[in-house]
């Protein structure tokens, strides 16, 4: 079992610290109020070429033939940009560490996917005559049958959204179509219940829409490299992305961010950096980028719009005996980041609560909507949502006061939760606690009593028997119909062995060392139907916590470990 | 074709050539170089590049420039007076009224707009005063403190 230790810091802590309680001024805000704060779009250079983009007026087309000669033709244009120009045209961007299969082009070639999708970028003299040319540009398409809903894209017959994935679903560990919680027996949880409530909940996909547009700014510099001005909200993790679609090496480019519009999540998908540096490759000249206020709300990416059913057990006196949570996530026609938000939620399902038996079943599932990504607490947000209203529905059901209710079924330090680690430091009783006090609303003294520290493990920290599924996790066809153009990655960091080298190209020329063993917990998807094999102790062992050196690892919560 | 265009920017004179139906917007931060209003939508409906006109607070993105000629425009770059800062720009920075700081230009003239023909606004004067102009962080409550408190603060002076 890992555990975040001060240990692992201890090299790096001060004991002067003396802030908590004071307000401490912001290091940007004089910027910020003088005008001075300097955003991305406020690099002015001579000779700055403007670049803009067409996209798909359908939801699901394939391209039968684009005719950029008249617009090569119109008055400053200085380059016309297709798919075939852009070095490596398919991406995906948890692929930098192993995380799914490449699946976004660049510039569409023979497909589009979603309303909005970019086919042909144009660098023009201004960003009205890159428009006007952009109008100049023919494409010929065929429309397609497109699926808006997550359920009806997974049901057999219907369009494949992103050949990828012919099933319209993201792969995990490259085997299983979706993740999976199992923790107890909840069918004989709902047989012994006094109630059961199965609801249906829709979120909507939620747009970031910060103040600032999404957009980049790439000049060439001196000894061939390109300076890159952007707002992305991972300056590294952008970095690599444009180096792996433009093939070259991470050292040719200088990329200056930290200042960012408002990003909320909306910042991190490099949307516009790998087309400006093209831009700026083919031209010679600074290349300018920014999206237009429809493009951010149709191309960039929003919060996945999520349908949620919970159906729980529960007893007169107000205990939930068994939850059972099934989700899916609307990716839209690419992955981008919400494969990631559906393990977020696995990972958070029942909620803060310790419920004997749960049951949990995400996907992630590609329609011809807008690519989702991160926002704001993506894969949790939305399902605690739903959890919430489930609370104060069932809290009605039990004829109970809803903080009472939910001071009831908090989960306390010691209970075992179900993911089969410890709960330690809970806080959802004191929470609650504090937020009747603020609202002034009475609950009686034996929950103004309860704490967090007491009530827990015993009976409550023992794993339940659980039930093997009578259906195994669908084995996926593994992208039977599609080539990649580079050999597949490699399956996801905690299952790839530790000693393994890297598998593809990119990450050999970039020379990543293979992630350290994660000690994560195995994701319950891949426990039925075969009881998982024993783990290795290194899996189980947290890292030393003394004297952290080079290479030794940190934790992390999105990969469980990241090299120091 | 491109046409001349004169107005004074904060008090000094300025000469810019805009095409046809070019915004003061483009004017400004393409033209004359004063890049302190901020482009945000482009439709008039975020309030990040209001500026001040003769006195009126104007969105300088669906302003044309050609209108201007002849104009008194105030952006946030003149509104420090060398190292002292407007009671404004003091306010907003004690009320922590700002945080990526892409509305706050905008904001702050909006403010100033209000405060330049009415000092001693009641609150719900500055909410309707900055009714057009989105902040996506702050919540603006701290941005109405901190409007409030630069209008108490300058009527000391």
């Amino acid at each position: 079992m890992l555990e975040f230790r001060k240990d692992y810091f201890a090299d790096e802590r001060r004991d002067d610290l003396d802030v908590i309680g004071k307000g401490v001024q912001r290091q940007d805000m004089l910027g910020h109020v003088t005008g001075t704060t300097t955003f991305f779009d406020d690099h002015k250079m001579a000779g700055m070429g403007h670049l803009k983009v067409l996209r798909s007026p359908h939801h699901h087309a394939r391209i039968r033939h684009i005719d950029v000669s008249q617009a090569e033709r119109s008055p400053g244009v200085r380059r016309v940009i297709r798919g075939a120009d852009v070095p490596r045209n398919l991406n995906t961007l948890l692929g930098l560490i192993g995380f799914g299969k490449d699946d976004e082009p660049s510039l569409a070639t023979t497909k589009v996917r979603y309303r909005g999708e970019p086919i042909v970028a144009v660098v023009a003299d201004s960003e009205r005559l890159a428009h006007e040319a952009l109008a100049r540009v023919r494409v010929d398409y065929d429309p397609l049958p497109a699926v808006f809903d997550v359920e009806e894209a997974l049901k057999p017959g219907a369009p494949t959204v992103n050949d990828v994935y012919p099933g319209n679903a993201f792969e995990y560990h490259d085997r299983f179509d979706h993740q999976r919680v199992r923790f107890g027996d909840v069918e004989a949880g709902f047989r012994s219940a006094d109630h059961v409530l199965e609801q249906r909940y829709q979120m909507s996909p939620i747009e970031q829409a910060p103040t600032e547009t999404n957009g980049s700014i790439a000049a060439p510099e001196t000894n061939g490299r390109f300076v890159v001005y952007t707002p992305t909200q991972g300056l590294f993790f952008s970095l690599d992305t444009c180096a792996k679609i433009l093939d070259v090496e991470s050292n040719a480019l200088h990329f200056v961010g930290g200042t960012a519009g408002g990003g909320f999540g909306g910042k991190v998908d490099s949307l516009t950096e790998p087309l400006a540096i093209l831009g700026a490759m083919l031209t010679g000249r600074p290349v300018r980028y920014v999206l237009g206020r429809e493009e951010e709300m149709q191309f960039g990416g929003p919060r996945s719009g999520e349908r949620i059913v919970i159906k729980d057990g529960l007893m007169r006196d107000g205990r939930i005996v068994a939850r059972k949570v099934t989700v899916w996530f609307d990716s839209g026609a690419y992955t981008r980041l919400t494969s990631y938000g559906a393990v977020k939620c696995a990972a958070h399902v029942p909620g803060p609560y310790t419920i004997p038996a749960v049951h949990g079943d995400f996907y992630c599932v590609f329609t011809n909507r807008t690519p989702a990504t991160a926002m704001r607490g993506f894969g949790v947000t939305g399902v605690d949502f739903a959890l919430e209203c489930q609370m104060d529905k069932l809290a009605a059901l039990a004829g109970m006061d809803p903080m009472e209710f939910r001071i009831l079924n908090a989960y306390r330090d010691g209970d075992m939760k179900a993911h089969r680690r410890e709960a330690k430091n809970t806080a959802l009783v004191e929470c609650v606690q504090v937020a009747a006090e603020k609202a002034r609303w009475p609950i009686r003294e034996e929950f103004r009593r309860a704490s967090s520290r007491t009530g827990g493990g015993g009976e409550r920290a023992r794993i339940p028997p659980t039930p093997k599924d009578t259906s195994p996790p669908k084995r996926t066809a593994g992208g039977s119909t599609y080539t990649p153009s580079v050999a597949p990655p490699p399956a996801s960091s905690w299952d790839r062995p530790a000693a393994s080298p890297p598998a593809t190209p990119f990450q050999e020329r970039f020379a990543m060392p293979p992630p350290p063993p994660a000690p994560m917990p195995r994701p319950a998807s891949s426990q039925p139907p075969a009881p998982p094999p024993p783990e290795p102790a290194d899996r189980r062992e947290p890292p030393p916590p003394a004297a952290p050196g080079p290479g030794t690892t940190r934790f992390s919560s999105v990969f469980g470990t990241r090299r120091r | 074709m491109k046409t001349p265009v004169q107005f004074r920017l904060n008090d000094q004179p300025v000469a810019v050539f805009v095409d046809g139906g070019d915004n003061l917007l483009t004017a400004l931060r393409d033209g004359v170089g004063d890049v302190t209003p901020k482009f945000g939508c482009g439709q008039g409906a975020c309030g990040a590049c209001t500026v001040i006109v003769e006195g009126e607070p104007r969105l300088a993105c669906i302003t044309l420039a050609e209108a201007c000629e002849g104009a008194r425009v105030e952006t946030l770059a003149g509104l420090r007076r060398g190292p002292d800062l407007h009671p404004l720009q003091s306010a907003f920075m004690e009320h922590f009224a700002a945080q990526c700081g892409f509305c706050t230009p905008g904001m702050i003239m909006a403010a100033k707009a209000l405060l330049d023909r009415n000092p001693r606004p009641s609150r719900e004067e500055v909410v309707e005063a900055i009714a057009g102009n989105i902040c996506r962080c702050t919540g603006y409550e701290p941005i109405i403190e901190a409007i409030l408190a630069a209008a108490a603060s300058a009527r000391r002076y």
